[in-house]
């Protein structure tokens, strides 16, 4: 499967706060384009925190993190920000809409930060996402009047708006019922299938990982299988 | 970030809430239609208490002094110059009150680049001869136009026409002071008693107040030509010429320059008066400490509630930083909040002080002392209405600094995880 989109390479990382606990221990695996990775493992096991670090927010680990190529390990918080804008689509347990703008507004704006096509032009993209995802009739209202299950896929529209290497969730069907969680991962699938979209998913549902390409099965801050 | 973005993102955080950024910007709207009202106010006091000495005090006065020779005829002898010489018992010499060549020197200082204004003035002490009793009295030959155009003459004639001084002969404007002693009213014919010894007859025609009680009592004003006449002088006696300059500050330099040109005493308002520069200072000192403090106050506000706005929006803060936007983006949504609660405010404040101002303006301020003000005076100073622009948006800048600086720090993970 094509070249490694992302590559994790002897990651681990350590709590000092009060005594030191290593939480991850020498993670080593990678990720290539059309991939569709959950990641499993009992609360605890250290797998968000190794999300926060793939998604560039965590900073503080050893190790080396490669995304398309190029080590995060260096870069400062305004270039890593920017690789967050345009390399990554994140996708929350809670859905984190900002009620302070409107649906279509909320799918924009990592679109106008980005700042590479004209406002009209990230607008009409954002119709077609909210379209892919069958919420575009939702587009003009603010996110609290939103069910959870049409929040979520607002956020994975925003997800999607710059077109990011990978898609990153964390639990992000850990806060809706079944039919919900069912169409998010239709949604998830058709991404995959359709637009050869990488997702790397941390889940506590085995059913939801159990249809994905691929698990990576997390104990006490190592990788048990792969 | 865009502009347009970093607008789009700061708007809708202060709409979201408008209620609370109403409070905030109604905090330095007071705060600077507070500052603006109370200076303008202050200042206006302030003008016209300054005014009351200097409307009518000349920026340089020229004028002969009697007083002893700077040196005694011993001195200019070569024999005694390598003396000691001790004179006792000094007497002023007698010397002549009048300004020599005086219309020459007029003729000279009126082409000085520097100079407004110049009127000639006679003065002299008489005595009023009401039945039995004489009152000592002061009386002040003047050139009308030129006194009323350079020092508001006419504002301080308060009954009768000041006009009438130049154009009726033999007239005098009596103080108010000395016309109720005296019981005079216009059109009197009153008796006076020159140093001289010689009694003439004046035709009341105004009567004076300035304001100082005490100098009403004295003063009297009579036209140039009749005062050379109560001295019995020609018609170029002057006895002061009085110097109205473009820049009062100029005027302790300028009054070296001319007692060394003129070769008379000159005497400069700063010298004369300098219990005023003082005062004055003090009361504007005063006015902006309490203009400022309430600047501080209301940055204080804003700093709390831009402080509480960030707590409440730490989770809108971790979303974006999520979604690519870095710290130094989320600062500048936050400065930008504050700034335009500031602008906004102060925009606000700066038109609400101009209302106060002229409601103050409205109030009747009526006073014995001063006949020409009838309502509260109100300084309208732009560089008031600049300093509380410019403070306005400071403050806001400062109290907006901080809690700036606390949101870009905030951490997304620990917001996002912390659910």
């Amino acid at each position: 499967m094509g070249n490694k989109l992302l590559e994790a390479k002897n990651i681990s990382k350590s709590f000092h706060d009060p005594i030191t606990v290593q939480v991850l221990k020498e993670i080593t695996f990678d990720i290539s384009k059309g991939e569709f990775i959950s990641v499993i493992g009992k609360s605890g096991c250290g797998k968000s925190t190794l999300l926060y670090i793939l998604s560039t927010m965590d900073t503080d680990f050893e190790g080396e993190l490669l995304i398309d190529g190029e080590s995060m390990k260096q870069k400062k918080e305004v270039e890593l920000s920017v690789v967050r804008n345009e390399k990554i689509g994140f996708v929350f347990q809670f859905h984190y809409l900002l009620n302070e703008f409107s649906v279509l507004e909320n799918v924009m704006l990592p679109g106008l930060k980005l700042n590479k096509l004209s406002e009209k032009e990230i607008e009409h993209k954002a119709y077609e996402k909210l379209k892919i995802l069958g919420i575009e009739a939702e587009a003009l209202k603010r996110p609290n009047q939103l069910s959870g299950g049409q929040k979520q896929r607002v956020a994975i529209a925003r997800a999607l708006i710059n077109e990011p290497l990978i898609i990153m969730g964390d639990e992000p069907t850990g806060n809706l019922d079944k039919k919900n969680s069912d169409v998010v991962f239709e949604i998830f699938q058709e991404l995959v299938a359709v637009y050869n979209q990488s997702l790397l998913i941390v889940t506590h549902d085995n059913e939801f990982a159990k249809r994905t390409h691929r698990i990576i099965e997390m104990e006490d801050g190592r990788i048990i299988k792969m | 970030m865009t502009k347009k973005l970093l607008i789009k993102i700061s708007k809708a955080l202060l709409l979201a809430r408008w209620k609370q950024t109403l409070v905030a910007a109604i905090g330095v709207t007071f705060s600077i239609a507070m500052f603006i009202s109370l200076l303008g106010f202050m200042g206006g006091l302030n003008n016209l208490l300054d005014g009351l000495m200097l409307n009518r005090t000349a920026h340089i006065r020229l004028y002969n002094d009697i007083e002893p020779s700077a040196k005694q005829p011993v001195e200019l002898s070569e024999h005694f110059k390598h003396h000691y010489n001790f004179v006792s018992s000094v007497k002023p010499k007698k010397e002549q009150l009048n300004i020599y060549n005086s219309a020459a020197i007029m003729r000279n200082l009126k082409k000085d680049e520097r100079v407004k204004g110049v009127a000639p003035k006679i003065n002299t002490q008489v005595f009023f001869n009401v039945g039995v009793v004489d009152l000592n009295g002061m009386i002040s030959g003047i050139d009308v136009d030129e006194e009323s155009e350079l020092f508001l003459f006419k504002d301080y004639v308060v009954k009768g026409n000041y006009h009438d001084l130049k154009t009726i002969p033999n007239s005098i404007i009596l103080g108010k002071g000395a016309a109720d002693k005296m019981l005079a009213q216009l059109g009197d014919n009153i008796t006076l008693t020159t140093t001289q010894g010689n009694q003439f007859q004046l035709k009341v025609v105004g009567f004076y107040q300035s304001g100082i009680q005490e100098l009403d009592k004295v003063q009297s004003y009579a036209s140039i030509a009749t005062a050379q006449k109560l001295l019995g002088e020609s018609d170029l006696y002057i006895t002061d010429i009085q110097i109205k300059l473009k820049d009062m500050n100029l005027a302790p330099a300028m009054a070296r320059e001319f007692r060394r040109l003129y070769k008379t005493e000159a005497m400069d308002i700063q010298t004369a008066n300098a219990q005023f520069e003082t005062g004055s200072f003090v009361r504007t000192l005063i006015s902006y400490a309490v203009g400022i403090t309430l600047l501080i106050v209301a940055g204080f506000g804003i700093y709390n509630i831009l402080n509480m706005m960030i707590y409440e929006k730490i989770d809108s803060i971790a979303i974006l930083k999520a979604t690519g936007f870095s710290g130094k983006d989320v600062n500048k949504i936050f400065t930008s909040i504050a700034l335009s609660i500031g602008a906004f405010g102060g925009l606000l404040g700066l038109i609400f002080g101009l209302v106060f101002s002229l409601l103050i303006d409205l109030i009747p301020f009526n006073t014995a002392s001063l006949p020409t003000v009838t309502t509260y005076p109100v300084d309208y100073n732009l560089y008031y209405y600049i300093i509380g622009a410019v403070f306005s948006v400071a403050t806001t800048y400062l109290a907006g600094y901080f809690p700036s600086r606390k949101a870009a720090t905030v951490d997304p993970v620990v917001i996002i995880r912390g659910k």
